[in-house]
């Protein structure tokens, strides 16, 4: 990695008062990447573009939004009909906010699989956490904007979680409402904390990129790069990549905003907000199912909430319940099927989190929950003390080509 | 000026330990500052005096026939009236209180047995029981019960079955004659 060499004097003049052309070739031209990725790599970039998509979408949104219990539901209904391309800046963020969490699970899960918590990726795996707390408490927010009844319930049983905290519950509840039940500056504040929430979530991420540029890519083997034979530059070999994976979820992503824009949304929130009248339904968003059932399946209400967090904070201590020194699941045999139970374990929680809680339904919701907390708590940290794992191969290129010398004069 | 800078520089025993107290007392004042200046901030999202003005309503109780309930609005909640019957008066005052999971008389919970005046929010995370028109669920006890999580409430809004902690909370009211009340 030697420093680049620019031609165009402009950029000479700048980048030798302020490197940031220098800085720009080194992370993301440069920018030594192990060869060995699989398509679970391109989740991160994604993430990336879409956080993008909502910021600019949402912006342009703002433009035509009112934030009033009186107008906010019309005006979004103009902003559909009436607003030029309204109806495509608003079906491109209301389902970029699907998109967004389904991108984020998988960059999650995968992070699991291939043990990429583990050190030295720590604080590296904690801001993700962060970032993902961050974005939920966006996508709440958001999703009240348009003052419909799945809008306004939402945003009472959420802000009423708080109502379980000992002794200033009520006060904590008012404070949040700005009133005696979520009304008009409950909406205010949550537009200004919406529009507020994204940048954080940019800077957040930035610190992410900064942690992981200093490790580097952990990669499907788990092992560390060893040298330059063991990784090629991001560009372009990994940029051309992440600009396929982009298309491949850009079809996916606008067949359901040209063709199906409703489909993970609920049809009560086309009926404008009524404090008056609770649907006999209420349901979160699909990205929400799992800690809803969590929250139901304990019968205390102070129980449910503190659980209903502790399963996503769980994930900061990760790293430290896991003891074993191998990254990869695919050299942890007894490892690898627990995290295909813990995934089974998550799609029953999604979809217990959509019943309505009686009968059956109760029990096997309780039994999923005490599961999810039992892999974290138990079978992990159980699992890296008895399990012998596969051996590893001895570098990244050894693994992928058979020789790896080879490829090292190639490069 | 150079001289400090020197004995800083050799990190000598007594002038380190005084600008270290220095230090820390300048970062100490200055986060008080900071805590305290967050305070308007924090209370400017608490509700403002025109929140807090609106905040008694009167509702005229003549109209409701025995057995029949109305929900009027107060602070942005509602507040369920119920003319009991003589029937729904007697089985809440014969409710054991050993039965009931957060306890308390009926007669504690009303200013003439036939008038229940209560905000009609589940106390579990603030649904609107339902119960209040004709042909609506009323849950176990026959009072009202709340679809989201399901509480079912008894016929003096006593929390009976479900995850709800407490019953459903009697706002501040009062009679101006025999049948006007003022709440708040
Ligand atoms: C992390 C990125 C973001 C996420 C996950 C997100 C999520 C959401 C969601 C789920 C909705 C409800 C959509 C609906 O049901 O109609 C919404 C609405 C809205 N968002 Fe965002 N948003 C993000 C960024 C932004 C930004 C940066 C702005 C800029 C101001 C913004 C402005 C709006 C507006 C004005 C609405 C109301 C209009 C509507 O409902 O379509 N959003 N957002
Ligand atoms: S809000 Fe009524 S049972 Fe949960």
């Amino acid at each position: 990695m030697t420093k680049p060499q620019w031609n165009n004097g402009l950029v000479r003049w700048i980048d030798d008062r302020m490197p940031i052309f220098t800085l720009m070739h080194h992370e993301l031209v440069d920018y030594p990447t192990p060869k060995n990725f699989n398509y679970w790599w391109n989740f991160g970039s994604l993430a990336g573009i879409v956080l993008v998509i909502m910021i600019v979408t949402g912006i342009f949104l703002a433009m035509s939004y009112t934030p009033h219990v009186d107008y906010a539901f019309e005006s979004v209904e103009r902003i559909v009909r009436d607003v030029n391309y309204g109806w495509l800046l608003r079906y491109l963020h209301m389902n970029g906010g699907s998109i967004f969490f389904i991108v984020v699970y998988i960059h999650l899960f995968r992070g699991l699989y291939y043990g990429s918590y583990k050190a030295p990726r720590e604080l590296l795996w904690i801001l993700g956490v962060l970032i993902i707390i961050v974005m939920m408490a966006t996508a709440f927010m958001g999703y009240v904007l348009p003052w419909g009844q799945m809008s306004f319930w939402a945003a009472t049983v959420i802000t009423n979680l708080f109502s379980a905290v000992p002794v200033f519950g009520e006060a904590i509840v008012t404070w949040l409402w700005g009133g005696f039940s979520v009304d008009n500056p409950t909406l205010n504040r949550f537009f200004s904390f919406h529009y507020l929430l994204p940048f954080v979530l940019f800077a957040l991420v930035f610190l992410h990129l900064w942690a992981l540029h200093v490790h580097k890519s952990n990669n499907p083997l788990g092992i560390d790069v060893k040298g330059p034979q063991d990784t090629i530059p991001f560009s372009p070999y990994y940029t051309i990549k992440d600009l396929f994976g982009l298309g491949v979820l850009m079809v996916f992503y606008l067949f359901f905003v040209f063709f199906a824009p409703d489909f993970f949304g609920e049809p009560d929130n086309y009926i404008k907000a009524d404090p008056l009248v609770t649907p006999t339904h209420i349901v979160p968003e699909w990205y929400f199912l799992p800690y809803y059932a969590i929250l139901r399946a304990i019968p205390d209400k102070l129980g449910g909430v503190v659980a209903m967090f502790g399963s996503i904070l769980i994930l900061l201590i990760l790293p430290w319940l896991d003891r074993s020194k191998v990254r990869s699941a695919r050299f942890r045999p007894i490892y690898k099927q627990f995290f295909w139970i813990l995934v089974v374990d998550c799609f029953v929680l999604g979809w217990i989190g959509a019943k309505p809680p009686e009968g059956i339904y109760i029990t096997i919701g309780r039994i999923a929950t005490a599961y999810y907390f039992l892999h974290f708590l138990v079978i992990i940290p159980l699992i890296s003390m008895v399990e012998r794992p596969k051996p590893l191969p001895e570098s990244i290129s050894t693994a992928v080509t058979k020789g790896g010398a080879a490829v090292k004069e190639a490069t | 000026m150079t001289d400090t800078a020197t004995t800083a520089a050799q990190a000598s025993g007594p002038d380190e330990t005084r600008r270290d107290f220095l230090l820390m007392a300048t970062s100490a004042v200055g986060a008080v500052g900071v805590a305290l200046a967050c305070w308007p901030f924090i209370d400017s999202m608490n509700p403002s005096a025109d929140v807090l003005a609106l905040s008694s309503t009167g509702v005229d109780l003549s109209a409701i026939e025995e057995g029949q309930s109305i929900t009027v609005v107060w602070r942005g909640k509602p507040v369920f009236i119920r003319h009991r019957t003589p029937e729904e008066i007697e089985t809440a005052g014969a409710a054991p209180m050993d039965d009931l999971i957060d306890p308390q008389a009926d007669t504690d919970r009303v200013l003439k047995p036939e008038w229940l005046i209560m905000i009609g929010i589940c106390t579990h995370l603030g649904c609107i029981p339902l119960g209040q028109k004709v042909g609506d669920p009323r849950g176990d006890f026959d009072g009202w019960f709340c679809p989201c999580h399901g509480s079912h409430y008894d016929t003096s809004g006593r929390i009976r079955k479900g995850p709800a902690p407490r019953n459903m909370a009697i706002p501040p009211y009062e009679f101006t004659d025999e049948t006007t009340i003022k709440i708040g």
